[in-house]
């Protein structure tokens, strides 16, 4: 077996494991740190595909994380009041149930993200990420300046929401769907990455006028592949919101676009796995230094650093070798 | 006689005071290599740009197929078959060999926009991308990572992947350049066969491959065409033996 498909099994291994252990220990937190770990890897897998098979680097995936947890929120907030969504031109009305929250996240997130993509995509380098980053920016401000959805403080739901035969404030029964879409997630990620649509991508990144020349068009290509990404962002961003049974305009903080980056970075850029590399890492870093200090990110800081000055391949390049493979 | 599969007609191209391209006119028939030379600085990229869609010109127009293609991007025109090579090897340089001629297949088949079947055992693509690197002779390498291959193998593989677009003709931007003797010998027996699958429209510095393989050669100097003809018409032309070829000897030009 090859080594990153060793890697990639141990890691999947160990986020099943670790939280079953905490279940029969009865550490609940320990459950919730570990589906905080699985619902940030389904954001940067999200973000990986645009940015390391596309090349596209997002600073604004914020806009997506946090239009999946208003999504969340608001459906939720109008379910738990009673009140309609909207009366015309036909009767909305909020919902408690998870899946539907989730097609919601999904179907929204990627309209934005088309929407944004349509505009920004026209723009490379570091006009790329400033209008990306301006855009989640413009979120974060509405969100916060709309008191009907609680502006600054943000909305509050009290019940977890629903899925069918399953007790979701359970913590390890949330765990387990949340685990679930990690699964599913990587798994369509993995095969989208083989199939001709990643080829071609992967291509445009490498070198846009080879992609030409065999008469495709790299802008398209792109737009696709940024709107896929903000879906798959989207849906964690519904997920995160129901683990906290809260949303505010901090999910749509440029800080967030950058910690869904650094996931992605930690873990090794381009490999289907990493950002679940990334992602546990960084939990597992927040909750050891962020015990020692409270100015913890200053050690972030000094390991991301050192991941991009000496491990250009994450984590996964450390451990896997630097060669991302191609068969 | 059928109709000129390429025809460039009065193309006009200026960067500021630089006029690059001055009512250029060529075309491109059935059947045969067309060769376009002149001196450094002549504008013979320029007009490759133009000819792919890279460019837009000031005036004048690329029909190609019958079509008038002027306003189309260089995406569409590949799709119409036109196959080009780059001056400089321009793959992508993470894939294998045989990842780049399925990706000009894929490309020039469509159906980019798939998702879940691995391209990489599409049989269709495979056998068309296959047979492309045993036609250029590259078929042992295929498992290489394209950064690994030599200059002369990647210059190969440009060629491969042009074979793979189902091309109607050929631009090839000095395909021999940095080949070596032998490469370039091999390249010219290939492109000496080529031509009856489709024409070539060659960019090409070095005089004794294209005064071999040309049907017909242009000559473009300061961004105009002084002259248009067969091997015997150029070599004989004094305006090119002046203004490129040199005046002492033109028999002698390597």
């Amino acid at each position: 077996m090859r080594r990153e498909t060793m890697l990639n099994a141990t890691l999947m291994l160990i986020l099943l494991g670790f939280p079953l252990w905490a279940w029969s220990v009865d550490e609940p937190f320990l459950i919730t740190l570990s589906t905080r770990a699985v619902i940030f890897a389904i954001a940067g897998v999200g973000l990986n595909f645009a940015l390391g098979i596309g090349g596209l680097v997002s600073l604004g995936h914020a806009a997506f994380f946090g239009i999946g947890g208003y999504a969340m929120g608001i459906l939720a907030y109008h379910a738990q009041t009673y009140t309609a969504l909207a009366e015309w031109p036909v009767l909305i009305e909020g919902t408690k149930s998870m899946p539907v929250i989730w097609i919601v996240a999904i179907v929204a997130s990627a309209l934005v993200a088309l929407g944004m993509g349509a505009l920004s995509l026209r723009t490379t380098g570091v006009y790329f990420i400033m209008i990306t980053l301006a855009f989640a920016q413009m979120f974060f401000y509405f969100t916060i300046s709309w008191p009907t959805y609680g502006g600054e403080d943000g909305l509050s739901i009290y019940v977890r929401n629903g899925f069918p035969g399953l007790n979701t404030m359970d913590p390890i029964q949330f765990y387990a769907i949340c685990y679930a879409w990690l699964v599913v997630v990587l798994f369509l990620v993995h095969r989208a990455a083989k199939a001709p649509f990643g080829l071609m991508l992967s291509a445009a990144r490498q070198n846009g006028a080879r992609v030409q020349a065999v008469g495709q068009v790299p802008y398209r290509l792109y737009l696709v592949a940024f709107t896929i990404s903000g879906a798959i962002t989207g849906l964690a961003g519904a997920l995160f919101a129901d683990l906290n049974r809260f949303v505010s305009p901090t999910m749509f903080s440029w800080q967030t676009s950058g910690e869904i980056m650094v996931f992605v970075i930690l873990g090794g850029v381009g490999r289907i796995f990493g950002p679940v590399a990334g992602a546990a890492l960084f939990i597992l870093l927040e909750h050891v230094l962020g015990g020692l200090s409270e100015y913890w990110h200053v050690y972030l800081g000094a390991i991301l650093l050192g991941v991009v000055l000496f491990a250009r391949g994450g984590l996964f390049g450390l451990i896997a070798g630097r060669e991302v493979a191609h068969d | 006689m059928t109709e000129p599969i390429l025809k460039v007609e009065g193309i006009s191209k200026a960067f500021g005071a630089l006029q690059a391209s001055k009512g250029i006119t060529l075309d491109l028939r059935q059947g045969e290599i067309h060769a376009l030379i002149g001196p450094n600085g002549a504008g013979k990229s320029t007009l490759i740009q133009q000819i792919t869609g890279g460019l837009a010109p000031d005036a004048g127009r690329v029909v190609f197929g019958g079509q008038d293609v002027t306003t189309y991007s260089t995406a569409a025109r590949a799709r119409l078959g036109m196959a080009r090579t780059f001056q400089i090897s321009s793959l992508a340089m993470e894939y294998t060999v045989l990842q780049n001629v399925v990706l000009g297949a894929l490309g020039a088949r469509g159906g980019v926009f798939r998702f879940f079947r691995p391209v990489m055992k599409d049989k269709a693509l495979l056998a068309v991308a296959r047979d492309a690197l045993a036609q250029v002779g590259l078929e042992e390498f295929e498992r290489f990572r394209t950064s690994e291959l030599s200059h002369g193998q990647r210059r190969q593989l440009e060629v491969a992947v042009a074979l793979t677009l189902k091309p109607r003709a050929f631009l090839m931007d000095e395909p021999m350049a940095g080949l070596g003797a032998e490469g370039t010998q091999r390249l010219m027996g290939f492109l000496d066969g080529l031509r009856a699958q489709a024409p070539i429209l060659l960019v090409e510095h070095d005089m004794d491959a294209v005064f071999a393989l040309a049907d017909r050669i242009s000559v473009l100097v300061y961004g105009e065409i002084i002259a248009t003809g067969t091997v015997e018409d150029i070599r004989a032309n004094p305006l090119v033996r002046s203004a490129y070829l040199g005046e002492e000897d033109a028999e002698g030009v390597a």
